[in-house]
């Protein structure tokens, strides 16, 4: 039966997101996508949908939100204080609404349907890029959400949330211009800025030397840390520009790209440098967690 | 930790990781219409492999991302070399000349007569340079389908503003040091706005290409109201 979501409050930054928008690189169009990819694909596969089915994505305040017919639901991330267990599939009646507030963890939390959400895509993604419009805009109250049918197997048990640290410091393999800077980046801890954004997240500390070079604007990932000559960190976040000119002591490992979504303004952080094995090593133990789902 | 591939020619290549997902392959460390030959070949070879993510082609290099759950790093540096091998030294794709219109200066261009200033020159001066050269983009990137282009006559170089603009009108006709650029989207922005155009670049609910893209080259217009 067709379902709808009402948005009765929209909380602080609520949009649709899947796993992004991947092949427009070239054209200066980033990914953008969940910023806790981890909690996304969890939510999806909970409630019997692939892991790249949109969802809700709420930061800092969750919002409300009532269902016009029968769902099964998961909310994954953190705890916005919706008085429902995470990481486990829960029906919801018609009529029903699920009221979320302000976080009591970190800084995001998905709502999955099973189904998913069927808004249209742009470029191949439902995911919203914030800063362009690209996939759409920042929900608010009254907006009306159809729910698809996209399920793509039974809803699954209750999983618990995954056995990963989110307060270890943030593993990070070495930058293109790692030998330009000493080990600054790796000794105090850093404090994530208000200014962050689905763009970027600013970081504020003991200054790092800046690095005595010259070098030419290039292609830069997500995760990329780059030093501006101020010496104060910036993490290349879902929403980051595709080429930059500021050299990059380190990039943030694969399996830890979901807690950049769970860093709060005002929250410590550190780093730890590994090796590419060791990187893929911690990305295959995230992986089969998620299957194990 | 990577592997080694042999190539008979001397190999100005350099490939290392940026990520643990992802490739950068630098062709030197200078703006040349040969490393821009080379960023072209590798991103046309690229855009259909299998198991590639994401290109992100700049003057001088391509990002090149992929899967770690699916590829090495070893196996995609492989793919890059035998890409540059089979890819025709001598074809680069087609390019096309594409004309933009421009309203200079006014609300359009609210940095022309600072340009003007900064170089001792008239602003209609300004204009007649800005729009008899021809530029080429050298690539896409940045944020959101900015073109950045080469070309700009050497008379108008201009640093950027001290502080960046909070808002940039989409569709800015902007330089900045010895690039010139046009702002698909609005957005900040710290380059030397001197016109608009009434193009749109980009748009976004419907799907790229833009309508600037790497090795296009392009010619400003000025429009008869927005003459000094």
């Amino acid at each position: 039966m067709l379902n709808r979501i009402r948005v009765i409050e929209a909380g602080a930054q609520t949009t649709v997101q899947d796993l992004g928008r991947f092949g427009w690189a070239h054209f200066g169009v980033s990914a953008s996508g969940a910023a806790d990819p981890l909690a996304l694909r969890a939510g999806n596969l909970l409630v019997g949908n692939a892991e790249n089915a949109a969802a809700l994505e709420m930061t800092l305040v969750g919002g409300a939100f009532e269902f016009e017919n029968d769902a099964l639901i998961a909310l994954s991330g953190s705890d916005f204080g919706a008085g429902l267990p995470l990481w486990t599939p829960l029906e919801v009646k018609a009529g029903g609404v699920v009221r979320c507030g302000a976080t009591r963890s970190g800084a995001r939390c998905y709502l999955s349907v099973r189904g998913g959400l069927a808004v249209p895509r742009v470029m191949g993604s439902a995911s919203t890029h914030l800063a362009t419009g690209v996939g759409g805009r920042v929900l608010r109250a009254g907006d009306v959400l159809p729910v698809g049918d996209t399920e793509v197997r039974q809803p699954r048990r209750a999983a618990g949330p995954p056995p990963f640290s989110r307060s270890a410091p943030l593993r990070v393999t070495r930058g293109p211009q790692a030998e330009w800077f000493g080990d600054e980046l790796y000794r105090g801890s850093w404090t994530v800025s208000e200014e962050s954004n689905r763009m970027g997240l600013r970081l504020r500390g003991e200054p790092i030397a800046s690095p005595a070079g010259h070098m030419l604007t290039e292609g830069v990932p997500l995760g990329a840390v780059q030093v501006p000559p101020g010496g104060q960190p910036i993490i290349l976040f879902v929403e980051h520009q595709t080429t930059g000119g500021y050299p990059k002591p380190a990039n943030v490992i694969s399996a830890d790209f979901w807690r950049l979504g769970q860093l709060r303004p005002r929250d410590q952080t550190a780093f730890e440098s590994v090796t590419i094995e060791q990187a893929l090593a911690l990305l295959r133990a995230v992986e089969e967690w998620l299957y194990s789902l | 930790m990577m592997a080694s591939v042999s190539t008979q020619t001397l190999d100005p290549i350099q490939i290392r990781a940026a990520s643990d997902r992802s490739l950068l392959v630098g062709f030197g460390e200078e703006i040349s219409p040969e490393a821009h030959r080379a960023v072209r070949r590798l991103t046309a070879a690229l855009e259909h492999a299998r198991g590639i993510s994401n290109l992100h082609p700049a003057f001088a290099s391509v990002l090149v991302e992929f899967d770690p759950r699916l590829h090495t790093h070893a196996q995609i540096e492989r793919l890059v070399r035998e890409s540059l091998e089979r890819a025709p030294e001598d074809e680069p794709p087609a390019s096309r000349l594409v004309e933009i219109p421009v309203r200079y200066g006014g609300t359009d261009g609210p940095d022309l007569d600072d340009v003007a200033r900064h170089h001792d020159l008239t602003p209609r001066r300004v204009i007649e340079l800005h729009s008899s050269a021809e530029y080429v983009v050298s690539f896409v990137g940045f944020a959101t389908c900015f073109p950045y282009l080469a070309g700009l006559p050497a008379e108008l170089a201009t640093p950027r503003l001290a502080s960046p603009r909070r808002h940039v009108a989409a569709g800015s006709v902007a330089i900045a040091g010895a690039q010139a650029g046009v702002y698909p989207l609005a957005s900040p922005g710290g380059w030397r706005l001197i016109g608009r155009t009434p193009l749109r670049l980009f748009d976004p609910a419907g799907e790229p290409p833009p309508l600037l893209r790497m090795g296009d080259r392009v010619r400003f217009v000025p429009l008869a109201e927005g003459e000094c």
